[in-house]
């Protein structure tokens, strides 16, 4: 009897074991060899050497601060606008459901169309994005914006910060449901105006799950590659290197598995933190 | 809250800036679908025309009989349906057994699906590609499973036992009282009542698989290719035709987007509730 539960979950825990938990053990064995692919019958063990080619690697550097500098702008900028947004669709108007409904359609597209429809609006000959800038004037020439070094990133930028931000505005629209009435109708007697309900009542009120949303999708924002990799593949040069694009374009293309599992750890490890304390939050109150 | 703003400024304040958000989130979408549907000699004129001058669906007809794109669409349905079966099989058992019992190790156990769902995509790519080559199953629909159900089955545990945490205990006691054995309860009682969360949970698998590209591109060659894969390879093989590329698009991005549509509103809630509690 006291072995029921166990049955019940033995199947996932098999499953799990077998397409998770193994991998990773290997992705560790593999970060102290030297396994290239095509070598399948020579891999020295080599220690630690990995992961200090990759304290030497100038690409190593170039791709986590890139990374860095990602991670940053696009969740501060995702929160941004979430936040305006939920904001806009917390008042009551009559086409509040239709809008709330269509707000969230870029969040469910897949990251290759993402990537796709955004290359084709930067396109340098008749892109959408050149042709609005040229007749409105912000630009005098089209401008080739995935190609060159100095845009590239701030335009993939631009394309996650349209896919993330209706996760902040749903969290946030959650948050500020459980708001009661009495709160605002207390401050608009206290004479308080819009702005500072908004920072007395209404920030105080979701930072909660405005931190639990900030952390789970700085961990998503840091381990996604996929749109940079359809938009640019990490160029030009390596002006779109990211810490996972440099792990994946490393076992990918150059065929050299060890030292990406190596790369692959570190960007786990530097992670861990904010997994530690996204985990602690969320599970915080399991029964 | 009392609102006494005038309805000039309400419309300055509320309609006319969630239009604009509107938009912006509908813009790319749109000129997507809007493109598919132009000839060729409009869609490469400069200064370029906003709306269709001529409709055409040669685009969609040229995909469908010259490419491999139904292969594909029906490879990433197969994938899609096969990640759901395998995620909702699994979990649904485990999400019982975390929600129905008190057993050492639950905790541990429950917060380990979390934080697996937090690993970095390629922490498990690299791995996989080199099991499935020596396995023998690169560019099998099994290879691209194995892949798919790393996401499926952590996301779904955990959304299941929240479901199913939501069913009061009551219901399945009394059962047990009246004669009921174990397996009659969970056949009479707790699938039928968790079956709004068991299709909002498979929908959500079904779109993350359909919308995967990571894993599908790295284990599949062109047996057993995704439409997403699919449609990054076309943009290296038909460079700038741009009608074909933005059909393939429509095609792959308005099914998930009415099955995202349909379920929005309990996936929300399951995910405000159960990941995302504050």
């Amino acid at each position: 009897m006291a072995l029921t539960p166990y049955a019940f979950l033995l199947p996932a825990l098999l499953v799990t074991a077998a397409v998770i938990f193994f991998p990773v053990l290997q992705t560790l064995w593999l970060s102290l060899h030297n396994y290239v692919l095509f070598r399948p019958r020579n891999v020295p063990f080599i220690g630690l050497a990995n992961f200090a080619r990759a304290m030497s690697d100038e690409v190593f550097w170039i791709s986590l601060r890139n990374s860095l500098f990602w991670i940053g702008l696009v969740v501060s900028l995702q929160f941004l606008m979430g936040l305006c947004a939920a904001l806009l669709l917390n008042q009551s108007f009559w086409w509040r459901g239709i809008a709330r409904s269509l707000i969230i359609i870029p969040w469910a597209l897949p990251s290759v169309i993402i990537g796709l429809m955004w290359s084709w609006m930067y396109d340098f000959h008749v892109g959408i994005v050149n042709d609005l800038f040229v007749r409105i004037g912000v630009i005098g020439a089209p401008v080739a914006w995935l190609a060159r070094p100095d845009t590239a990133l701030y335009a993939i930028i631009v394309a996650l910060i349209w896919q993330g931000f209706p996760f902040f505005t749903i969290v946030i629209l959650a948050g500020l449901q459980t708001i009661p009435d009495e709160l605002y109708e207390a401050a608009e007697i206290d004479g308080a105006s819009r702005w500072q309900q908004l920072g007395s009542v209404i920030l105080p009120s979701i930072s909660g799950i405005v931190t639990t949303a900030l952390l789970l999708r700085t961990i998503w924002v840091a381990n996604s590659l996929d749109v940079i990799l359809v938009m640019t593949g990490g160029g030009p040069g390596y002006a779109t290197h990211t810490l996972p694009l440099y792990a994946f374009v490393k076992a990918y293309s150059s065929m050299e598995f060890g030292y990406a599992a190596a790369l692959a750890v570190i960007l786990t490890g530097l992670l861990l933190a904010v997994v530690l304390s996204y985990v602690r939050r969320a599970a915080g109150d399991l029964r | 809250m009392i609102d006494r703003r005038s309805p000039t400024r309400r419309l300055l304040e509320i309609d006319i800036p969630v239009l604009c958000i509107v938009a912006f989130a509908l813009a790319p979408y749109a000129w997507m679908i809007a493109t598919s549907l132009k000839l060729d000699k409009e869609i490469i004129r400069w200064p370029i025309t906003y709306w269709p001058e001529t409709i055409t669906f040669d685009h969609y007809r040229f995909l469908f009989s010259r490419t491999t794109f139904g292969n594909n669409l029906v490879n990433s349905l197969v994938v899609a349906l096969g990640a759901v079966a395998v995620g909702l099989s699994v979990s649904v058992p485990a999400a019982y057994a975390f929600s129905r019992f008190s057993f050492f190790g639950r905790r541990f156990l429950l917060v380990q699906f979390l934080v697996i769902n937090m690993f970095p995509i390629v922490l498990l790519i690299i791995p996989l590609f080199v099991l499935m080559r020596t396995l023998g199953l690169i560019d099998t629909y099994l290879g691209i499973l194995v892949g798919h159900s790393t996401f499926a089955i952590p996301f779904s545990v955990w959304m299941m036992t929240s479901y199913m945490n939501s069913i009061p205990r009551e219901l399945d006691e009394a059962a047990i009282v009246d004669g009921a054995s174990r397996l009659q309860t969970i056949r009479l009682i707790i699938l039928p009542l968790t079956m709004p969360g068991i299709v909002t949970t498979a929908i959500y698998i079904f779109v993350a698989s359909w919308n995967e590209y990571l894993f599908a591109m790295m284990l599949s060659g062109q047996n057993a290719r995704t439409v997403t894969v699919a449609l990054q390879l076309f943009i290296g093989e038909f460079s700038i035709q741009w009608g074909l590329l933005t059909a393939g698009g429509t095609v792959v991005a308005i099914p998930v987007t009415i099955l995202f549509l349909l379920v929005q509103k309990r996936l929300v809630g399951g995910l405000t509730a159960g990941a995302v509690k504050a």
